[in-house]
């Protein structure tokens, strides 16, 4: 039972990553990877992590789809369906193959694990994540806010013609 | 009951196949979804050990799934990072394709 809903997760997650990396329209690559990332949700829901999978379906499948898309608008890429590939794509390939190759025999050679999965008191968790965790805790928040002011200056239109930095009265 | 090693072969898979698409595509927005893959990848991995291998070595008490909320809390701020820089990048030249922003080549 676990193993098919393994497989189908498995498929999930494998297909829209292939979808991602092999479709020629942006649009349906940003569908495909929340396909894929949705898989992954149910790969983390068969580990016994459901809050991670909730975190999961939250932020990849809302926020970070919804920002592809916006990028995507914004960006115009989708008229630019001509050559989504460079021209070095068969050495990419091979390089990720060996790569995939190597990492899976690293994994089937390491001694086999025997236990079975459990799942986590939730309590314990959130009381780990704010005392043995607590400051990586403090430092993701920090990062966070950096990012997001950084992502405004960045992105925010500037009348360059003039050398005006201030936008009062843009907003 | 599904072996730990099938869980660990996906994440090695999609981190191929993310790899694949970070070296392969032109478009900068391509490749930040592959970027998300692999860190995807990254996160199968680390939620597998820490429910099979909890109690077990130095890292204990489901660890692993603490630290796959830190990379997925990384992950969401380069997402915004990424394509404000996409964004601008596409407003200076017109394209977001990675080989024809060749300003600092020479």
């Amino acid at each position: 039972m676990a193993l098919a809903l393994f497989v189908i997760v498995a498929i999930f997650t494998l297909g829209g990553a292939v979808g991602v990396v092999a479709t020629r329209n942006v649009v349906h690559a940003a569908l495909f990877l929340l396909l894929s990332l949705l898989g992954a949700a149910g790969a983390y829901l068969l580990l016994f992590a459901e809050f991670l999978a909730l975190v999961q379906v939250l932020i990849y499948g809302g926020a970070v789809t919804i920002v592809v898309l916006f990028a995507v608008m914004l960006t115009r890429s989708s008229e630019y369906p001509r050559i989504t590939d460079n021209k070095q794509w068969p050495l990419g390939l091979i390089t990720a193959t060996a790569l995939a190759v190597v990492l899976g025999a690293a994994f089937w050679l390491a001694p086999d694990v025997v236990a079975e999965p459990q799942a986590p008191v939730f309590t314990e968790l959130g009381a780990s994540l704010f005392t043995k965790w607590a400051l990586p805790f403090e430092i993701a928040s920090l990062v966070l806010l950096v990012a997001l002011i950084g992502a405004i200056i960045i992105a925010r239109t500037q009348n360059v013609a003039q050398g005006e930095t201030s936008t009062e009265g843009e907003g | 009951m599904v072996p730990l090693l099938y869980f660990q072969l996906l994440g090695a898979a999609l981190f191929g196949i993310g790899f694949y698409g970070v070296l392969a595509r032109r478009s900068a927005v391509l490749i930040v979804l592959s970027i998300e893959l692999m860190l995807n990848a990254v996160n199968i991995n680390l939620i597998a050990a820490a429910s099979y291998l909890n109690g077990t070595g130095r890292f204990a008490a489901f660890d692993g799934q603490i630290i796959a909320i830190f990379v997925i809390t990384v992950a969401a701020a380069e997402v915004g990072l990424a394509f404000a820089i996409i964004l601008r990048m596409y407003r200076n030249r017109g394209t977001v394709n990675v080989d024809e922003i060749n300003l600092l080549k020479w």
